[in-house]
């Protein structure tokens, strides 16, 4: 709670400096009136929230504490569910798992999209749509369609992989090694179409003076990009990297229908163990212990996500 | 727009001249060669689906159906496959029109209204936005059960809108509005709703436009909900279709890639035709965020 | 402009809510049948044999109607891909269906030791005097039946015959008998191995154990277990056995012939990925074979086929059962629901006629052992008699085992431990065995 207050004033700081006109001087009558308007505002977008996100929340929170299973919820578990968490060598991996799938993913799909961006955003239209396009297109195709084809494009026998490298019978996802990277390769295919779309934008809207001033200036190209390009860019680089770690910690289909965290849990995500624990091994009350661990873990990486690029800005 | 033209040449010429060739030529083999990458797959799609088992099987490469068949097809459409198609399109608009009303009034009071609560409602909804749904899941579905909506397109529609991501999104815009403007709306004696429908609307339509895309690709991908949600075979979404068509004993991967054709094309010529506008509104979205 | 907006988030509300009444339709047109007052069941059918989808309950359900009009069934398909995740979900959130079809694995050692399931004694009191004791024994749970058993077959493995000619390897088969010994079975695939390296034949790969979660583990059990003749399970049923002596020595044998490539392992496969190997020619035997797998890969399949049971070191297989397959009622409350499941289960499985159309569905036999050979005169009663062949071979039943649902999931992994990682054999199994008596309770 202390910590959500002090979010809550340092998020409103800026704010009030910024625009003093707005807040100053307002009557406790008018912050009433706003108050009330706000929440008229926010009320259909709070009902569906609170309906559907907060209610679930608050209920997996209860069952985390219970011994709950298939045949009912069998007596309270206290924090058996939890520290059931520190010995579980498959939460490690899922852990270990989703922890380095997000810490690769998420910057090079931010550095790979904003140098695509920066190569072709002052290219011809017509080659620059052509490729915003092409890697756009696995994002449209739908993250089902590409697992599926990826499944026979990597099949031991009958995969073209293996069939143009002439390599036979080699199991690329069910090695331990392997596995993870191509996983997170196909992540990779489906993520960076968008964040390039924005880097082509954003670059494009950069002011063009000033960068022809700091070229008559003779500042390098490097030196035109990290002063002039990379702060412009940079609300769009929060945006990227908070949708690329959504993306990220979410990729559930992929392991589903590729190696169900398989070979020998090297490919687990805690994201597939939870729904593995739920409705394959029947407990729930240690899926939801799970679940709320993880809510957790991603709501502070969400926070201080947002607060580094705030500050940086 | 030829203003913007002329800009644009005028920085080509000026940015190129300080990029060597040999940049330039690897920048393009580059490009290509991952072109080829991310197109192969869709390619290997769509010819997958007219081939016959035999060379779905073969172990050595067909790169083009040598005898083409509809046979996929023919096999796919024995399941409710057009349902599927419908469903998924249906969920994935409702949300999204859902979704852009409920966040738009939302992202609007959170960045222009000073109002208690505010900012340990803002740290929620930062909080929530990543929240991967399989966390909530079990609760979720009998939440779904509970109020009559289990195995029903609403019980994938609802949860989606209750996402607060939108909200985020839409809050980033409505604060590049300029609070005079506000001001002055209401000294003319605005209302609250006829500020927001005249004043704010127009101002944050490109979020709008961005938001929309956004959850219509988010929903559309979102196969965990569906997955759990959606029981009956005829309420199933072409994603999930798609994934049950691979059995426990059999393997068939010439229908299931008529089954990832039957998804990826239709959305691909709708997503060509109207490019401009995609990208467009995607673009806005994120140079104000 | 107020209007435009308020008629926007009508038009949002009414589009949610048609996505409940649309879907209401639906419900609408399945049920449109529904004789008024009548009661309606829903069945949830695994796809067991010919049923593979609700179509193939057509023209039982019309009989049924026929005698019973005010009983409505729906059915609706799942597969075993993830019918356990569908019916968990659907029980979490109390929607479990009226009927499941399903073998006692689930029926009887997973919901009816949660409680979940309906006592279906009095079904077989009036009319299961004839099925064998071997499936009645699988059908209960301490005393209480709570499975009504439609019909029956082995699980076998096969091989490709005309590789096997091409290699010389079929001297190690008894074709009479369709039985090998474990010393054969090594003969056979090193032969193929050499002759595939020769060029004789064009297999990739002589076998292929798949290690890859989900279906289709009754295969890779079974050859385990009967490579030197032991159990899976214990004779009281109080501990997994797969570290005793023998199954360890089998284990290793596996290992080593994946080392010297007379077998090779995939991590990444599942049941259907083996036999879809196994259909195209890639390898030369399969694990995971019965009369609907037969079938189904029929048209693929260019070559013969052999049903073979699983090498054993005394030439004597124990073989798994397939199902029994039959019915289990949920218990959701509602007696009228109940009863009438019970009529629909009493129809398909003790009517002759209606019986014997649902047993030749299945393609397997029939659990009432009066009904003799339903396929007799058949034009393909040749087809099946290696299936029929096969089930004479049934060993002990151990399904029923404590945490089968748990054990499961443990076993792939041990198996890709060994066969892909090098594991010792020895420790992961006693691993295995840790773990899964944990949940035997």
């Amino acid at each position: 709670m202390a910590q959500n207050a002090a979010a809550a004033t340092a998020e409103r700081k800026p704010k009030r400096a910024k625009r003093p006109s707005h807040t100053s001087g307002m009557s406790r009558a008018l912050v009433r009136r706003e108050t009330i308007s706000a929440y008229l505002f926010l009320l259909p977008s709070l009902f569906f929230f609170v309906a559907f996100v907060v209610v679930p929340m608050v209920i997996c929170v209860v069952y985390s504490f219970l011994d709950y299973g298939l045949g009912g919820v069998q007596g309270f578990a206290g924090l058996d569910n939890y520290a059931r968490m520190l010995t579980d060598p498959i939460f490690h991996a899922g852990l270990r798992n989703t922890v380095l799938i997000v810490v690769v993913a998420v910057p090079t799909v931010t550095a790979f999209s904003l140098w695509v961006g920066s190569a072709i955003y002052q290219m011809h239209p017509f080659p620059r749509s052509f490729f915003r396009c092409v890697f756009y297109l696995p994002v449209v195709t739908g993250s089902v369609a590409i697992t599926v084809v990826w499944k026979w494009i990597l099949n031991p026998y009958n995969g073209i992989l293996n069939q143009v490298t002439d390599n036979v019978g080699f199991d690329w996802l069910g090695t331990q090694s392997t596995a993870i990277w191509f996983i997170i390769l196909i992540l990779f295919t489906t993520s960076i179409g968008q964040p390039i779309v924005l880097y082509v934008a954003a670059l494009g809207n950069v002011d063009t003076s000033i960068v022809e001033a700091a070229q008559v200036d003779g500042a390098t190209k490097l030196q035109i990009f990290w002063r002039i390009k990379w702060p412009a860019i940079m609300p769009t680089t929060l945006y990227v990297l908070v949708i690329t770690t959504i993306n990220s910690f979410q990729c559930f289909a992929l392991i589903q229908l590729l190696t169900r965290g398989g070979p020998l849990n090297s490919t687990m995500t805690i994201m597939y163990q939870i729904y593995d624990t739920a409705y394959t091994r029947q407990d729930f009350g240690y899926a939801n212990a799970m679940g709320v661990v993880l809510a957790i873990i991603i709501a502070i990486f969400s926070a201080i996500q947002f607060k580094v690029a705030k500050t940086d800005q | 727009m030829s203003a913007n033209a002329t800009a644009l040449k005028a920085k080509k010429s000026a940015d190129l001249s300080g990029t060597s060739t040999g940049y330039k030529v690897f920048v393009v083999v580059v490009l290509i060669l991952v072109t080829l990458f991310f197109l192969f797959p869709l390619y290997w799609i769509v010819t997958g689906s007219f081939k016959d088992a035999i060379e779905i099987n073969a172990r050595e490469p067909i790169w083009f159906p040598q005898a083409p068949t509809i046979d996929n097809y023919l096999r796919l459409f024995e399941h409710p496959a057009l349902r599927w198609l419908f469903n998924i399109v249906f969920i994935s608009g409702a949300a999204m029109l859902l979704t852009c009303i409920t966040a738009s009034l939302a992202g609007y009071a959170l960045a222009k209204k000073r109002f208690i609560g505010r900012g340990v409602l803002f740290t929620i909804i930062i909080c929530a936005m990543a929240l991967p749904k399989q966390v909530i899941v079990i609760p979720l579905l009998q939440e779904m059960t509970f109020i009559g909506l289990d195995d029903t397109l609403a019980a994938v529609i609802l949860p989606t809108v209750g996402w607060p991501f939108g909200v985020f999104l839409m809050k980033q815009f409505a604060e590049t509005i300029p609070s005079e403007i506000l001001e002055a709306a209401r000294v003319d004696g605005a209302g609250e709703l006829r500020t927001f429908t005249t004043v704010v609307l127009p101002m944050i339509k490109p979020g709008i436009g961005a938001l929309a895309i956004f959850t219509f690709v988010n929903t559309w991908n979102d196969y965990f909900l569906q997955l759990v949600m959606l029981r009956s075979e005829t309420n199933w979404t072409l994603p999930v279709g798609i994934a049950r068509l691979q059995g426990e004993m059999s393997n068939d991967f010439g229908l299931i890639m008529a089954g990832a054709a039957l998804a990826a094309v239709p959305i691909i010529i709708v997503f060509i035709a109207f490019q401009k506008y995609f990208t467009q509104g995607i673009a806005m979205g994120a140079v104000k965020g | 402009m107020k209007k435009v907006f308020a008629l926007a988030l009508t038009l949002a509300m009414v589009l949610s809510l048609a996505a409940c009444g649309g879907n209401n339709d639906t419900a609408d047109d399945t049920s449109g049948t529904e004789e008024g007052t009548g009661t309606t069941i829903s069945l949830w059918s695994f796809n067991i044999g010919g049923f593979t989808d609700a179509a193939s309950w057509d023209s039982l359900i019309a009989a049924f109607n026929e005698q019973y009009p005010d009983i409505t069934v729906e059915v609706n398909p799942i597969n075993y891909q993830d019918g356990d995740s569908i019916l968990t979900s659907a029980i979490s959130s109390g929607t479990a269906p009226d009927i499941i079809f399903e073998g006692p694995e689930r029926i009887v050692g997973n919901y009816a030791r949660e409680g979940l399931m309906v006592d279906l004694s009095d079904l077989w009191t009036a009319s299961g005097s004839d099925i064998p004791e071997s499936i009645s024994s699988v059908s209960q749970l301490d005393g209480t039946y709570y499975l009504y058993p439609l019909s029956v077959a082995a699980h076998c493995m096969a091989i490709n015959y005309e590789v096997f000619e091409a290699a010389g390897a079929l001297q190690y088969i008894d074709e009479e008998t369709r039985t090998w010994t474990t010393d054969d079975f090594v003969a056979a695939m090193e032969a193929i191995r050499d002759a595939a390296a020769a060029g004789t034949v064009s297999v990739a790969t002589p076998g292929i154990i798949y290690c890859g979660a989900q279906g289709g583990d009754q295969g890779t059990r079974a050859l385990v277990n009967n490579l030197y003749s032991d159990y899976y399970v214990n004779e009281d049923g109080t501990s997994y056995n797969i570290n005793s002596a023998n199954n360890v020595q089998a284990l290793t044998l596996l290992q080593s012939m994946v080392n010297d490539e007379s077998l090779s392992a995939n991590a990444s496969f599942q049941a259907s990925d083996e036999l879809q190997q196994f259909a195209n020619g890639t390898s030369a035997v399969t694990f995971c074979w019965n009369y609907s797998n037969y079938t189904q890969y029929a048209d693929q399949t260019q070559f013969t086929p052999f049903a073979m049971a699983f090498p054993s070191d005394d030439g004597v297989p124990e073989l798994e059962m397939a199902g029994p397959y039959g019915f289990g009622v949920f218990d959701n409350g509602d007696q009228a629901k109940i009863d009438a499941a019970k009529t629909f289960i009493d129809f398909i499985c003790n009517d002759q006629t209606a019986g014997v159309e649902a047993v030749k569905t299945t393609g397997f036999f029939p659990a009432h052992a009066d009904w003799g050979d339903v396929y007799e005169g058949d034009a393909d009663a040749d087809l099946r008699a290696p299936f029929a062949l096969m089930s004479n071979y049934l060993g002990r039943y151990y399904n029923l085992t404590g945490g089968w649902t748990e054990q499961r999931a443990l076993w792939w992994p041990m198996l890709a431990e060994i066969m892909t990682t090098g594991a010792d054999p020895q420790t992961a199994a006693d691993n295995f065995v840790e773990q899964a008596n944990a949940n035997i309770g």
